[in-house]
């Protein structure tokens, strides 16, 4: 396990916010779920402050990914709660939830394979139009995307292939169009699945730049393993081991922790 | 690496000239037309009816298939009970031919919906098998009420009446034009229902339907849209192929039935707008051709059907649009 030095990076430079005043955006409370009574998820209660990026760490097997999906709702948790803005979000179904404002991405990345680009990112601006059953109009109306959809395309860099189908994208062009599209509709809150999974070097750190980018204004919750990544974007960092939360806190309180370092050890190497 | 990086950048953005399929598909359609007018001219009229509706059951199963990702087994429940409630209707009730067909289309669309809500819940092969089984209910409520569809000998002699009481639908060439604007008609709503708003959402449902919930649609009403409006085209060519050749019978609800338009939208192209029409074509005029071969017939188009899969899988159409790196 690689520890880098510096701190997490605050958007504003000051210190951590102090337990009590905190502004949680996202909270579990005792999450588990449970798969042929084996506990993927144990007993996770997290506390996601708004404006942060807030990583979600751990070896394989941790429950890192399961945890993601209890949050967005993809799974339904066998006990415990979820709050989104003071609202218990525990019972709503999937869609429902991003329409709440929290966002998800995939471990895989997830682009529409068939569809152009421009119409990858014009998909997500057109949910909030209202005319998405509209199937007597000419799809011509979704023409009035266009200029918000370049400007996001542009954004990631992507803007010069607008017409290549989505499924000619090499990996790391189709991480970039997934967080266009994510972004296109203005979430709150996005969680990011592994972002860099797969990824070349230069990309990781072009990723990691429109992370931060993307973080303007936004809370952000990401699975990562790429340790020096995480140094560098997380203010505050959960580390998961079989299911449950063994450290929370910034950067340097987590590398210190005895425990951690011995999940990693014990787990295999990362970072 | 190195340009700035901003998300909302303050630009004027310049949107790269659209290839634009519009435009060519619009001269498919007026092409389309013109050969359907010419086409009686060389070619049997009742002939031409048969590939006319047939092509449009197909393109209401591609319509599900390749647009919605959503395999069915089961289309003949659609276009078979169509095809009874139009025979009936226009038989015992005596109502002209435009309402028995739109009687049918409404049955077969209501049905649908209780299919769909039933079938949509699962995925895949599963959702195949569901549609499959309840397309056998279809059939087998078919055989048990005689009193309803006559049973073995199906509802026979069913009068082809006046179109809106008014044009005599015995004269094969009066019927002819209007399985043709039947056909228009039907095929410009299936292209506007995919090149749609909602469309483009029913194809971002198809290609990743848990991305497309992370986005906050609820993937299951464009589905169950798209399935009741494949089940309702397929009803009205049910409909409209029981006043063309004035019967109803147990083999178009039979499963086999189901199978025809998964053919023809194979060997035309899956995913295109014009290809089911295609595969409609060749598959018929095969079976007309072949009819002295017999029960050889299936083994020819068993084998057309392997070769198709085996060497292009895009299907006619299909192989085209990639050629040209169009969407037809």
């Amino acid at each position: 396990m690689q520890l880098a030095t510096d701190g997490p990076v605050m958007a504003d430079g000051s210190a951590l916010p102090t337990s009590d005043g905190r502004d949680v955006i996202l909270s579990s409370r005792d999450l588990r779920i449970d798969f042929n009574r084996f506990a993927a998820v144990d007993g996770v209660s997290l506390d996601i402050e708004r404006g942060h990026i807030h990583a979600l760490i751990g070896p394989n097997g941790a429950g890192k990914t399961t945890c993601f999906n209890l949050l967005t709702k993809f799974l339904t948790p066998t006990a415990g709660s979820i709050l989104f803005e003071g609202k218990d979000i525990t019972a709503l179904k999937p869609a429902e939830v991003a329409r709440l404002g929290m966002v998800r991405s995939f471990q895989i990345s997830a682009v529409f394979d068939q569809l152009s680009v421009l119409q990858n990112v014009r998909i997500a601006l057109q949910r909030k139009s209202g005319d998405s059953f509209a199937f007597w109009q000419s799809e011509n109306r979704l023409r009035r995307f266009d200029d918000e959809a370049m400007a996001l395309l542009k954004g990631v860099g992507l803007d010069t292939m607008a017409r290549t189908r989505a499924s000619e994208l090499s990996y790391g062009r189709k991480r970039a169009l997934e967080l266009a599209t994510t972004l296109a509709i203005e979430p709150k809150m996005l969680l990011l699945d592994e972002p860099m999974a797969g990824m070349a070097h230069e990309d990781i750190d072009r990723m990691a730049d429109l992370i931060l980018a993307a973080a303007e204004g936004r809370t952000i919750l990401m699975v990562e393993h790429n340790l020096s990544v995480v140094s560098r974007l997380a203010h505050r960092i959960t580390v998961l081991a079989r299911g449950k939360v063994l450290a929370a806190g910034d950067y340097k309180t987590v590398a210190a922790d005895q425990r951690v370092i011995e999940a990693y050890l014990g787990g295999g190497s990362h970072g | 690496m190195a340009e700035p990086l901003s998300i909302t950048p303050d630009f004027v953005p310049v949107v790269p000239a659209e290839r634009d399929d519009k435009a060519l598909h619009r001269v498919i359609f007026i092409v389309l037309a013109l050969a359907i007018c010419v086409a009686p001219a060389f070619i049997y009229p009742v002939f031409l009816m048969k590939v006319l509706c047939f092509a449009l059951f197909a393109s209401a199963f591609n319509l599900l298939f390749g647009y919605a990702g959503l395999l069915s087994f089961g289309h003949a429940a659609f276009f078979g009970l169509a095809s009874y409630v139009s025979a009936y209707t226009a038989k015992f009730w005596g109502i002209t031919p435009e309402l028995a067909i739109l009687a049918g289309t409404a049955a077969g669309a209501l049905l649908g919906l209780a299919f769909g809500a039933i079938a949509i819940r699962r995925q895949g092969i599963y959702f195949a098998m569901i549609t499959l089984a309840l397309a056998q209910m279809v059939y087998f409520f078919s055989v048990q009420r005689p009193d309803f569809t006559n049973g073995e000998d199906g509802i026979q002699a069913v009068p082809r009446g006046h179109l809106f009481g008014l044009f005599d639908l015995s004269n094969d060439m009066t019927l002819y034009w209007t399985v043709a604007a039947i056909f228009m008609g039907a095929m410009l709503l299936i292209h506007r229902f995919v090149h749609s708003p909602y469309g483009q959402v029913l194809q971002a449902v198809r290609d990743n339907e848990r991305r497309a919930v992370s986005l906050g649609y609820r993937a299951q009403r464009y589905k169950l849209m798209a399935f009741v409006m494949s089940a309702a085209i397929a009803s009205l060519a049910g409909a409209t192929k029981a006043i063309v050749f004035q019967v109803a019978t147990l083999v178009d609800v039979h499963w086999s039935m189901s199978g025809e338009p998964i053919l023809m939208a194979l060997v035309g192209g899956v995913g295109t707008i014009f290809g089911p029409l295609v595969g409609a074509a060749v598959m018929t005029t095969l079976q007309n051709y072949l009819v002295s071969a017999g029960s050889w017939i299936t083994v020819i188009q068993g084998v057309i059907f392997v070769l198709c899969v085996l060497t292009f899988r895009a299907g006619i159409v299909g192989t085209i649009a990639d050629r040209l790196k169009r969407n037809l």
